[in-house]
């Protein structure tokens, strides 16, 4: 624990990488420079050397493009259209920013405080919320300019309140989650009230979301004003927007689309501008996509090895694991999780991989069919031999050959690891098709039988069962007969049992142990569980920052563990039996930790 | 199964009654008399004395949204002074149009942004992704009635390859190959828009679903990948994806507005705006209502198809 | 004060079963049935059982986070309805709570300081220079370093953040902390060392403790009273270790069976 203390914290430096992540994204800072820029005129507008855009010259209208005096020419009125494009992006975005503003505090707070809440008020801001929902987006804006009057202020109105719904239902969203999370009752019970809780404790939690909804939203909302005016029902004359530029110029389009291109093209620049930004600010906000966690992993873990071991070895083991090395990459930095680890296996053999959480026991399981999510992972060193040949050098489609057939998984959390939308029999049948050639019915008949051996009852009703509709237990039994599917060697069970309760983990743990007696399965046992390790393996292996400290014979390690580590880890579990003598006994093993 | 639609049809109750409350209040905020306003030049005493008796202004508020409900109901949507016709003939001969140019958008929209998205997510990092990507910023930056003056201006006026408004053609056609032709630029103009909108949400809903467990799982009973992606990443991704098809189907019949506007498409979008600028407010409120309703409808019929994928939602 | 802590009577805790607005009733959970226990002065009871049998729901009713269908309460001699109508913050000197995600129980966006100054502030109502001295008397009773204060939790470890979320709990000076799973959530190195900790501040600052767990070997080595929970009912109820040598009860039974041992090796 000590080397957690020993970083120190670095608060300036994580707002600076915030602002320095979001210029390394060149798309993103391409929009900041041009919305700078747009944004600079526009409020310079007063101070430059441009004419005054309403002063109209009719002799001398429509000018084309690069004329004298009017680098981009004069409309239908003699008016210079620079002048007027400038002075009308300076409406645009003041409209633009202070809809967003209006629609962020108020959306915002309802969203706060249903989400907060819950129950009666919940429903009641909610409903309404789904009301305003219920019409398409802008008929909702044209209704209320119908019943205000057509007005630049009247449409700024009519755009918040219909940008409401969208920062209610975001920030209701996060503050149900955030609602309902430890903190926000410890903070209860630490003496602050609701209110104090929702400004002080939430608020601060959902802020990245409120900003990533403006961020998002505050470009529709130039586009929407601007769509208001264009249709006449936004800015009157002689005031102007961009919209209404447009509109006037729609008019003319075919004797001169200067008129109405140049605003349309200031308002894509904006528009894009501002969309371009939005998006570096959600990836930087984001912690998702902050950790690279959004990236699609490969169907096979990236291997990058120095050297490629020899394809055959001499061995009686049906898996053995040569100086394996597994590493992720976060940025630039390479992070080794799995270290020169080395291991095997023999037929019918049970092998308990033991360690807490980040010793690496996971990734050393997944590691072995290169099912390690890639990026970030990458295996760097070693080998994995499986009845003699070096599996990591095959091909995909050769490694692919070995999955769910001579080789299957059982993983931990049976919820999340069937598909939600298949039934439980289709997803057994269609592990069965993958590997062998049979027909669909078939595949089905058989899907059942496994079903039944190991032990659902009223197999042929269940088999068309989904996931949710089955107990932890029972999803469990469905993964486990998915893994028997194709009669394989070795099955590969990663904490299968941490996600149950006892009761049923003696179950699923008996299955296992009578499969693998019946079948001859080697079996390998991810666990970080003394208590499971004893009852069912053979030998065991204990991990420790990504390497193995020590390895034997179950029963001579639990009695005797040989390395220090062990020896600790072992003492720390409680026994049945044991009774309060335990923290005794374990009392002098942190002695040295106290001050 | 059923019982899941009927529950859910009776849920859309409460909405409908909310949206012609709403509908309704439009008419009761209208400042000063509304005799008046919804006549405006028409205002002679006559008219004023027959809308008042027309919509009972002498009662109260609540009352007269019961009359006017239940004329609704009876489909008497008033009667507009402007045009001189009953407001439900209108809009009956309009609403068929909008639902010509939306329906089609709608349908281009979904294909086109799903594949994008698809392909985008599958491609993540690749040249193919970063196409797409720009192009679907640029969809969703771009001002729709701009766009529209632009291809009138590329494609009926500079090629003359397609017409330039309306959704027939004046002398001759009327014919299915005739409104086709018409539909092509509005109905692309208005889809550009949500397939942006919908192509950048399949694809953070696929990178979302290719990170799941049950992915994992696929991959390690052996399946080839091609299934991994397109049966059990895509079928995941793509029950998410049916609700924002519906709410895209909102910013389709909203941005209609324009584009029937731009293009002449004789909609109710195009109804509502000249409606609007002549204060008909008969016409305004039996438009806004059909529109929403309708809408709501569609949503139903989203949250409907999404059940029937996703068994989870039924219980 | 009385012998008892916490006095519980016939505590009923239903979930729905509410009226809905077509005169039906939406299903109703029973997490709780009729269940009567009490804590005695200076005594850690502890309440076992499996997932949905009740037992975290009980918890969060005795520090006032739900409440009771039906049944009473007493915390500390007082009846805890009419405690909890004086105000949220007796309870909190009354009764504290440490949750099983130590992480996710403090607020990311704090500093360690803002989050212990919360409870010395609102429940103890000291001034600045007190409040700062006890902060670290807090930090140094959980043993963590002084300069922990300014942190933000993500810097810490899984035992670390239990450590800090104890520190806040023992800042409000109440007698009796409810404990639930406060250790399911840790490596077991680390779960041996809270453990400990939790045994070292009991006799130091003269707690009762309620220990919410659902592993048997944790809750023998620290409790006096087992209580065992079976879907909303308590079936068992006895000393520690009478209940592990002579359970009367078929599913406490269960229970204990089920448990994987070490000296089951090579069976």
């Amino acid at each position: 624990m000590t080397e957690a203390l020993a970083t120190k914290p670095q608060v300036s430096t994580a707002r600076l990488s915030s602002w320095a992540l979001l210029l390394n994204n060149r798309l993103a800072a391409a929009g900041l420079v041009i919305l700078g820029i747009i944004c600079l005129l526009a409020i310079l507008a007063p101070l430059l050397p441009i004419p005054n855009p309403n002063a109209t010259n009719p002799p001398n209208r429509l000018q084309p493009v690069f004329s004298d005096g009017h680098w981009l020419g004069t409309d239908h009125l003699g008016r210079d259209i620079l002048a007027r494009l400038i002075w009308g992006t300076r409406v645009s975005i003041a409209v633009g920013l202070s809809a967003t503003a209006i629609a962020a505090l108020v959306g915002s707070l309802i969203g706060l405080v249903a989400g907060y809440a819950r129950g009666r008020v919940d429903n009641l801001l909610m409903r309404g919320i789904d009301m305003l929902m219920a019409f398409p987006y802008i008929l909702l804006a044209l209704a209320i300019v119908a019943v205000l009057g057509p007005s630049l202020i009247n449409a700024l109105y009519a755009i918040a309140v219909v940008n409401i719904p969208f920062f209610a239902r975001n920030v209701r969203g996060v503050t149900v989650g955030l609602a309902n999370r430890e903190f926000v009752d410890a903070a209860r019970l630490s003496g602050k009230s609701h209110t104090a809780i929702l400004f002080t404790e939430v608020l601060p939690n959902v802020a990245p979301v409120i900003v990533i909804t403006m961020s998002t939203t505050v470009g529709w909302m130039i586009l929407e004003t601007a769509g208001l005016s264009f249709l006449g029902l936004g800015a009157q004359p002689p005031q102007a927007d961009l919209g209404s530029m447009l509109g006037e110029g729609r008019r003319l389009l075919f004797n001169a689309p200067h008129v109405s291109i140049i605003p349309g093209l200031m308002i894509f620049a904006l528009v894009m501008s501002i969309n371009l930004l939005g998006d570096g600010v959600r990836d930087v906000l984001d912690p998702r996509l902050r950790a690279g966690d959004l990236t699609r992993p490969r169907s096979v873990t990236n291997i990058k090895r120095d050297t490629i071991p020899p394809k055959t070895m001499q061995s009686s083991d049906i898996l053995v694991v040569d100086q394996l090395e597994t590493s992720f990459q976060r940025g630039r930095a390479t992070i080794p999780a799995v270290n020169k680890v080395s291991f095997s296996l023999k037929k019918g053999e049970c092998m308990g991989l033991i360690g807490e959480s980040g010793s690496g026991k996971s990734v050393t399981a997944l590691s072995l069919l290169g099912l390690v999510a890639s990026p970030p992972g990458v295996i760097t060193h070693g080998g994995v031999y499986i009845d003699g040949e070096e599996v990591l050098s095959k091909t995909e489609h050769g490694l692919r050959a070995l999955r769910g057939a001579k080789v299957a998984y059982v993983f931990q959390d049976p919820l999340t690891t069937l598909h939600p939308l298949f039934r439980v029999g289709d997803q057994i049948a269609e592990a069965i098709l993958a590997h062998q050639p049979l027909s669909r019915d078939a595949a089905h008949s058989r899907a059942i039988e496994l079903m039944e051996q190991v032990g659902i009852r009223d197999a042929k009703e269940r088999v068309s069962a989904y996931p949710h509709e089955m107990s932890g237990g029972q999803r469990q039994r469905i993964g486990i007969a998915m893994a028997l599917a194709n009669d394989p060697d070795i099955i590969i069970a990663d904490e299968p049992t941490t996600a149950l309760d006892v009761t049923v983990q003696a179950k699923i743990l008996d299955l296992l142990q009578d499969l693998r007696r019946e079948r001859g399965l080697a079996l390998l046992l991810i666990t970080h569980d003394f208590g499971v390790v004893a009852q069912v393996c053979d030998k065991v292996a204990v991990m420790k920052d990504g390497e193995i400290v020590e390895s034997g014979e179950t029963k001579t390690l639990l009695k005797n563990p040989q390395h220090s580590y062990t020896k600790k880890l072992i003492a720390c579990v409680p026994e049945l039996g044991q009774g309060k003598a335990f923290l005794e006994t374990v009392r002098p093993l942190f002695a040295e930790a106290k001050p | 199964m059923t019982g899941y639609i009927i529950k859910r049809l009776l849920s859309a109750i409460p909405v409908i009654i909310g949206l012609s409350i709403i509908v309704f209040a439009i008419m009761a905020l209208i400042p000063g008399d509304p005799a008046l306003a919804i006549l405006g030049s028409y205002a002679t005493p006559e008219n004023v004395a027959r809308i008042n008796r027309d919509l009972g202004l002498d009662r109260p508020l609540y009352e007269q949204y019961f009359v006017w409900i239940t004329n609704l109901l009876q489909g008497d949507f008033g009667r507009s002074f402007i045009l001189n016709r009953p407001v439900i003939d209108e809009i009956m001969d309009r609403f068929g149009a909008t639902l010509i140019l939306a329906g089609t958008s709608l349908v281009l929209c979904s294909i086109f942004g799903i594949l994008a998205g698809v392909v985008s997510a599958v491609r993540q990092f690749g040249w193919t992704d970063r196409i797409v990507t720009f192009f679907v910023l640029i969809g969703i930056s771009t001002p729709s009635f701009w766009l529209g003056l632009l291809f009138i201006l590329i494609f009926a006026v500079q090629w003359r390859v397609l017409p330039a408004s309306g959704m027939y053609s004046v002398y001759g056609g009327g014919d299915l190959p005739d409104l086709l032709r018409h539909l092509v630029l509005p109905s692309i103009t208005l889809a550009i828009v949500a397939t942006g909108v919908i192509a950048r949400l399949t694809r953070a809903a696929m990178l979302e679903v290719l990170r799941q467990d049950f992915v994992r799982t696929a991959r390690a009973k052996g399946l080839a990948e091609r299934k991994v992606i397109y049966k059990h990443a895509f079928k995941a991704a793509f029950v998410s994806i049916i609700p924002v098809i519906g709410i895209q189907a909102g910013f389709v019949m909203g941005g209609a507005v324009y584009i029937e506007t731009v293009f002449q498409w004789p909609g109710i979008g195009a109804m509502l705006v000249n409606a609007i600028s002549t204060r008909d407010i008969l016409l305004v409120q039996g438009g806004v209502l059909v529109v929403a309703v309708s809408y709501v409808l569609l949503n139903l019929l989203a949250d409907v198809a999404q059940a029937l994928l996703d068994p989870r939602l039924k219980s | 004060m009385s012998a008892n802590a916490i006095v519980v009577k016939d505590l009923v805790k239903t979930f729905g079963g509410k009226r809905t607005l077509f005169g039906g009733t939406s299903h109703a959970v029973h997490a709780v049935r009729g269940v009567s226990f009490d804590l005695k002065q200076n005594e850690t009871l502890a309440i076992v059982g499996e997932s949905g049998s009740g037992k975290s729901t009980i918890a969060r009713m005795l520090v006032g986070l739900e409440t009771p269908t039906s049944g009473t309460m007493e915390i500390g001699g007082e009846d805890a309805a009419a405690l909890r109508a004086k105000g949220s913050r007796i309870f909190g000197r009354m009764v504290q709570y440490v949750f099983q995600d130590p992480v996710a129980s403090l607020n990311p966006r704090k500093t360690i300081n803002d989050i212990l100054d919360i409870p010395l502030k609102l429940l103890r109502e000291y001034p600045r220079e007190k409040r700062q001295a006890r902060k670290r008397e807090l930090l140094d009773a959980v043993q963590m370093p002084a300069d922990t204060l300014e942190r933000y939790p993500h810097e810490f470890s899984g035992g670390q953040a239990q450590r800090i979320a104890i520190a806040r709990a023992l800042a409000a000076e109440a007698k009796i902390m409810v404990l639930d799973e406060p250790v399911s959530a840790l490596d077991v190195s680390v779960q041996a060392q809270v453990l400990l900790l939790l045994d070292d501040l009991k006799r130091e600052f003269d707690l009762s403790y309620l220990f919410i767990s659902h592993d048997l070997a944790v809750v023998e080595s620290v409790s006096d009273r087992v209580a065992v929970m079976y879907l909303g009912e308590m079936v068992e109820l006895d000393t520690a270790a009478k209940l592990f040598h002579s359970p009367s009860h078929d599913y406490t039974r269960e229970l204990i069976a089920s448990a994987p041992r070490l000296e089951s090796a090579a069976s």
